[in-house]
């Protein structure tokens, strides 16, 4: 048993669940928007290193981990408001090209502000947890209390998601006026503010992972930090289906696991050609999504 | 009661409805008439709010509803029953039933079990997908979920489409209850006028966007000239 856990190939496991597990956050990020607003946020990334760093203003008074953590996520709902009211309001209805350009524009005006004001440096949240892996016999696991920390919190944020869009009053109006808006208004929801809503989910959800890599002692954050993460969560959601928020998780977890096995067993540097591979050969199968019903029916 | 004061509705260049005025009462079914294209769907939208009109008022038990938000509308009581009837067919039919209610108050479990004494048959497939239901339990899902909040008003845009005979002889004959029992006003927009004319007791013809008669049901259908020239019913 301690010689199967210590194996190369649940080591390659574990360690493709740990970042499997950000890419799904990641994919749900841009699928909360993708579903109600038919736009990808390319800025996502972006404004998740923003509503992070404003956690970090916040830590060096405080030196508080979960004080960070809660500022970040504040900071992502209120980020993720605004922009919806201001930036992305005014593009509803018009070209695809427009949000396109809004949203590049956004991420380049965001990691350039955050680069001014707190430096192009990497900077690393202090957690309560060790990145040190558990020893069997002698023998690491590729398991940290860190890296179980990064897993279940993903988890805990995609249970949390789920529960909400599943169970409450609102999570059934943020549905309704992504399925079917105008039907939504005649029923009274308030279609409008569930776009905001769902910005405000979506950057508090991408909030959470900045703060987890950031928390990577290794890596840390840097103001464009979060793009090579977005990239893969990008991938993640186009082949999970961009109206899947289970397929989009689900295929982060995969690619994570998979681009493990590939950097472990062939090379590291064929990580980003097969995950391009993958996408190709998924959009070619499956355009609409692995985890999309190819046809639903609208009434 | 519903009153339609001088509404003229127009999409660009396009004329859809021209100083449209008609008085809608309570407890009672008007039908509005009139071919493919006269204005009825747009008359409906006006009412709720979907599109703005260039001129004239719609008020209801005298307050005005123009210029209000569809969302605010709604929760002055009048519910819109859209042509194909807007279930969403991806939501189950008990959370169809639970969109509606998000608006009322009280308990959603009496309300729910209320629409299910009504409509048996929503009860049944409360678990399954709108998707799976056939055109007349959409339609019936359709009519329990705008009844579900309470509306004093009821919109109703061609319940009758792609419905076959008997299912729509039934439809119009709840229609006819739901409305005297619980004293309702009933815009009903219908292309079968036949169907229509045999519950309502008033009716709107329109042609091109203009009313052409606006009288009780029973004078409507009697009237050789209307029957024949705007609502093509040929013995």
């Amino acid at each position: 048993m301690d010689a199967f856990l210590t194996s190369r190939n649940v080591s390659d496991l574990l360690g493709g669940v740990t970042s499997g597990v950000i890419y799904a956050l990641v994919a749900l990020s841009l699928v909360l928007i993708w579903r109600s607003t038919r736009m990808l946020n390319f800025a996502q990334g972006a404004m998740a290193v923003f509503a992070t760093y404003i956690g970090f203003a916040i830590l060096a008074p405080t030196t508080n981990y979960w004080v960070s953590m809660s500022v970040a996520i504040v900071a992502g709902l209120v980020l993720g408001g605004v922009t919806e009211r201001v930036l992305v309001r005014p593009l509803y209805g018009k070209p695809e090209i427009n949000p396109i350009v809004a949203m590049v524009g956004l991420l380049l005006v965001l990691e350039s502000i955050a680069a001014a004001i707190w430096s192009t440096s990497a900077r690393a949240l202090a957690t309560p947890f060790s990145i040190v892996d558990w020893q069997l016999n002698h023998k690491p696991v590729a398991l940290s209390p860190f890296a179980l920390y990064e897993i279940v919190t993903s988890l805990v944020v995609m249970a949390i998601v789920a529960a909400l869009f599943q169970y409450t009053k609102l999570g059934l109006q943020l549905r309704a006026a992504a399925l079917a808006p105008e039907v939504s208004r005649l029923l009274g929801v308030r279609v409008g503010r569930m776009l905001t809503v769902g910005w405000m989910l979506s950057t508090a959800v991408g909030a959470v992972t900045a703060v987890l890599v950031a928390s990577n002692f290794f890596t840390g954050l840097t103001p464009s930090g979060m793009d090579g993460v977005f990239a893969f969560g990008f991938i993640a959601a186009a082949i999970g289906g961009l109206d899947s928020p289970v397929g989009a998780m689900v295929s982060g977890l995969a690619l994570g696991v998979v681009f493990q096995f590939v950097g472990d067993y062939v090379n590291s540097n064929a990580v980003i050609l097969v995950a391009l591979g993958l996408l190709i050969v998924s959009l070619m199968v499956r355009p609409n999504g692995v985890f999309t019903r190819s046809a639903q029916r609208r009434v | 009661m519903i009153v339609v004061d001088g509404l003229s509705v127009s999409y660009g260049a396009v004329r859809a409805l021209q100083s449209v005025s008609f008085e809608a009462p309570s407890g009672e079914i008007t039908a509005v008439l009139g071919a493919n294209g006269a204005g009825k769907t747009t008359l409906l939208r006006a009412i709720s709010g979907l599109v703005s009109p260039l001129a004239g008022t719609v008020s209801k038990d005298g307050d005005v509803l123009t210029g209000r938000r569809t969302e605010d509308i709604v929760r002055l009581g009048v519910a819109h029953v859209p042509e194909g009837r807007g279930v969403i067919a991806e939501f189950t039919v008990e959370e169809n039933l639970r969109l509606g209610f998000m608006i009322a108050r009280g308990s959603l479990a009496d309300a729910l079990a209320e629409q299910y004494a009504i409509f048996p048959v929503l009860g049944e497939r409360r678990r399954q997908a709108a998707a799976t239901l056939s055109g007349g339990e959409r339609q019936m899902l359709a009519m329990a979920r705008a009844l579900i909040a309470r509306p004093s008003v009821l919109l109703l845009d061609e319940p009758s489409l792609g419905l076959a005979p008997l299912v729509t002889a039934q439809l119009m004959q709840q229609i006819r209850e739901l409305c005297a029992r619980e004293n309702l006003t009933v815009v009903l927009v219908e292309q079968n006028a036949t169907s229509a004319l045999r519950i309502a007791q008033r009716a709107v013809v329109l042609r091109v966007g203009v009313v052409v008669a606006n009288d009780t049901a029973a004078v409507v259908r009697d009237d050789e000239n209307l029957r024949q020239y705007y609502l093509g019913m040929v013995e």
